[in-house]
């Protein structure tokens, strides 16, 4: 029965070759960089990290190693995120901020990072608290208005190059830093900012209302202005003829017993009115 | 397709069985100490069952146990664990008949399923070439094509073909497709409290849409790319609106901001070369934090009052300007008639108005020189008083006590 034993054996041929390929090539793609452990000593490194490389041009593909002499440890090649947990900052002038901030980094040597550090948790948690202690440290240095203003980005590029000093001891490159949060911490803080805030509006909303009472009494005093210039302009041709003028409709106003007061007058026969009176 | 299944269980049975059968009897053997595997079915059937005491368990049952094969099928395995086999092939329904179809001989010894494997391996081989190295890219995505892992090119929309899967594999990623991510919301209960450069404290919500540029280096650049995009945008917003005031983050500047904020996470996911795409940043809602909102109320409420205020300023300018001009043209009208005869006209006025204002008055004429001159002020004042109570209780009274003053003259 040669017939019956030549498939079988052919299958387990397959599978000790298949196994043997199996723990001789390995795939390495583009998003990991291997580090090939022999007997427990790193020998190479297979798809490094390098600057500016173009995807395809990388070393990422194909890997050959000893079958069972040889370990792959993988080891990302992407852009890592650390971040730390809110931590409480004081500035210069005593002011607390609470602040959160995370850190990019990428392993550039894989070979320091698997000898001091082992995997890449590990330097997250290595980079952790060092990131911490440099912001605190950075951030304390200023005042509380520096925080805010631009100039964050000086702190930034300080914090950057504290963090990078110690993150090259895991093989790793801090590619940024950046504060996501910076808020008062709750409480007193919180409240007497919001109590300048209001303060704030309540003055805003006492000077809009005082300008809008004086922009009113400009517009009054401007139309009386206006109106005595046209009173002036037409009274004016003739200021004896006014004066007249204006009497006989000031008498008209002021006698006339409409408006309720009881008005006696007592003429002298001597008066203008009545000089046709006596008969001459 | 159920050629291929079965060629695939008959593969794994004899992989299963070599190890099995090796452990319990020596390599091949039905028997132990038998070097030549695969003799007379019925022989060994018989002699087996007969002559060894405790049963083997891995060999076959007695022949009674096995019916409906042949007897002496070529090459029968004497193996519970290939009875167990073709009873599962059985559970199948096939309606072929165990004895005459190609595989009723068991595994290894028909010709006909000789001829079968390499035509059910042909099969497999064709379907997993064609399944794995034609790819149907739609018209929003692109294909990454990985060789072995290693970057080779991107598939445009249409089809791709590649090589079979373990040398090539692609990866669709949807490029057209904008993506959002929310900060902060709308709703009361939650608020994301941003500060300001005037170191004020801002309500925030807004979002960031976006898509994938370079499909590669989305892949391959950023480990985490919703968290990275989400963070990158938290960082940028509040770095922007610590350059602004209040008033601006309120109000004006809000567009200002979107786009900074915008070019600023470009430039980051850029520094990252994440392949991003910002499309852009909204602002949903910027307002005070709920704790002041009623101070920023008071100062909408100040403004109308001042609006107000000039409002009714203007008003009265109006009414002053319209009062003085009818009064300017009145005096006008009437001067240039004065012009023509000055002296007839300023009597007509004079007589005009001295009747209209006597009419209606007491009027006491003294005669200078014969008359004592007498003015019955306390009368007066009482009559004056009368007057006003008479006002006061009825209009037709007043009009009787105006005759009666009329009667005393």
């Amino acid at each position: 029965m040669s017939g019956s034993r030549n498939p079988v054996v052919l299958v387990l041929i397959a599978l000790a070759v298949l196994i043997l390929i199996g723990s001789t090539v390995a795939i390495v793609p583009e998003t990991r960089q291997a580090v090939i452990v022999r007997f427990g000593e790193p020998v190479r490194i297979i798809n490094r990290y390098k600057p500016n490389e173009t995807f395809g041009h990388t070393g990422a593909g194909i890997a050959l190693r000893i079958p069972f002499a040889e370990q792959i440890v993988w080891i990302d090649k992407r852009i890592q995120s650390v971040e730390m947990e809110r931590q409480q900052v004081l500035s210069t002038d005593q002011l607390r901020l609470q602040v959160d901030a995370f850190a990019r980094y990428r392993i550039v040597n894989p070979l320091r990072m698997y000898i001091s550090a082992g995997s890449e948790e590990r330097v997250s948690d290595a980079l952790r608290p060092i990131l911490g202690s440099a912001l605190r440290n950075e951030l304390g240095k200023r005042p509380f208005a520096a925080l805010l203003s631009p100039e964050r980005g000086q702190v930034m590029n300080n914090i950057e190059a504290g963090l990078n000093r110690i993150a090259r001891q895991y093989g790793a490159e801090v590619i940024d830093v950046r504060i996501k949060r910076a808020d008062l911490p709750d409480g007193t803080p919180l409240q007497s900012a919001f109590q300048r805030m209001r303060t704030a509006r309540e003055q805003e909303a006492l000077t809009i209302r005082a300008q809008g009472e004086k922009q009113a009494q400009i517009i009054r005093a401007e139309a009386d202005a206006a109106a005595a210039k046209v009173y002036a302009g037409s009274f004016g041709k003739d200021a004896g003829f006014y004066d007249f003028y204006r009497a006989m409709q000031a008498y008209r106003r002021t006698f006339n017993s409409q408006n309720g007061s009881e008005t006696n007058i007592i003429l002298s026969p001597d008066n203008v009115f009545l000089r046709e009176f006596r008969g001459r | 397709m159920m050629k291929e299944r079965r060629s695939f269980r008959r593969i794994a049975a004899s992989l299963w069985r070599t190890p099995v059968n090796a452990m319990a009897q020596g390599p091949w053997g039905g028997k132990g100490g038998e070097d030549r595997p695969g003799q007379g079915g019925g022989d060994d059937a018989g002699s087996g069952a007969g002559s060894e005491g405790p049963r083997n368990p891995w060999t076959q049952p007695p022949g009674g146990g096995r019916p409906d094969r042949g007897g002496g099928a070529p090459g029968g395995r004497p193996s519970l664990i290939e009875d167990l086999l073709r009873r599962s092939r059985e559970g199948l329904g096939s309606g072929r008949g165990d004895g005459g179809g190609p595989f009723g001989g068991g595994i290894p010894g028909g010709p006909g399923g000789r001829t079968l494997w390499p035509i059910a391996l042909g099969i497999i081989v064709v379907l997993w070439i064609a399944l794995t190295s034609i790819h149907r890219i739609g018209p929003q995505e692109r294909g990454v094509v990985l060789m072995l892992g290693k970057y080779s090119r991107t598939l445009s929309p249409g089809i791709g073909l590649t090589l079979p899967a373990p040398f090539e594999t692609v990866e669709t990623v949807d490029v057209e497709e904008i993506r959002t991510i929310d900060v902060g919301s709308v709703a009361n209960d939650a608020e994301n409290l941003v500060l300001t450069g005037d170191q004020n404290i801002i309500d925030l919500a807004y979002s960031v849409r976006w898509n994938i540029r370079d499909p590669q280096q989305y892949k391959f650049q950023i480990a985490d790319p919703d968290t990275t995009i989400r963070e990158v945008a938290e960082s940028a917003m509040r770095s922007v609106v610590a350059t602004v005031s209040l008033n601006d983050a309120l109000g004006a500047g809000r567009t200002a901001i979107e786009q900074q904020v915008e070019q600023r996470m470009q430039e980051i996911l850029d520094g990252y070369r994440a392949g991003i795409k910002v499309q852009g940043v909204a602002i949903k809602q910027a307002d005070p934090p709920e704790a002041v909102n009623d101070a920023f109320k008071e100062v909408s409420a100040a403004q109308q009052a001042a609006q107000t205020y000039m409002n009714e300023a203007r008003a009265y300018a109006q009414q002053l300007n319209a009062r003085a001009q009818g009064e300017a043209a009145a005096f006008d009208k009437v001067y240039e008639q004065y012009r023509l005869a000055p002296e007839v006209t300023r009597r007509r006025m004079y007589y005009e108005t001295m009747e209209a204002v006597l009419a209606d008055v007491d009027k006491t004429v003294i005669e200078a020189g014969n008359v004592t001159p007498y003015l019955p002020l306390p009368e007066l004042r009482r009559r004056a008083k009368e007057k006003a109570d008479a006002a006061a209780t009825a209009p037709a009274q007043r009009a009787q006590g105006a005759q009666q003053q009329g009667g005393a003259q």
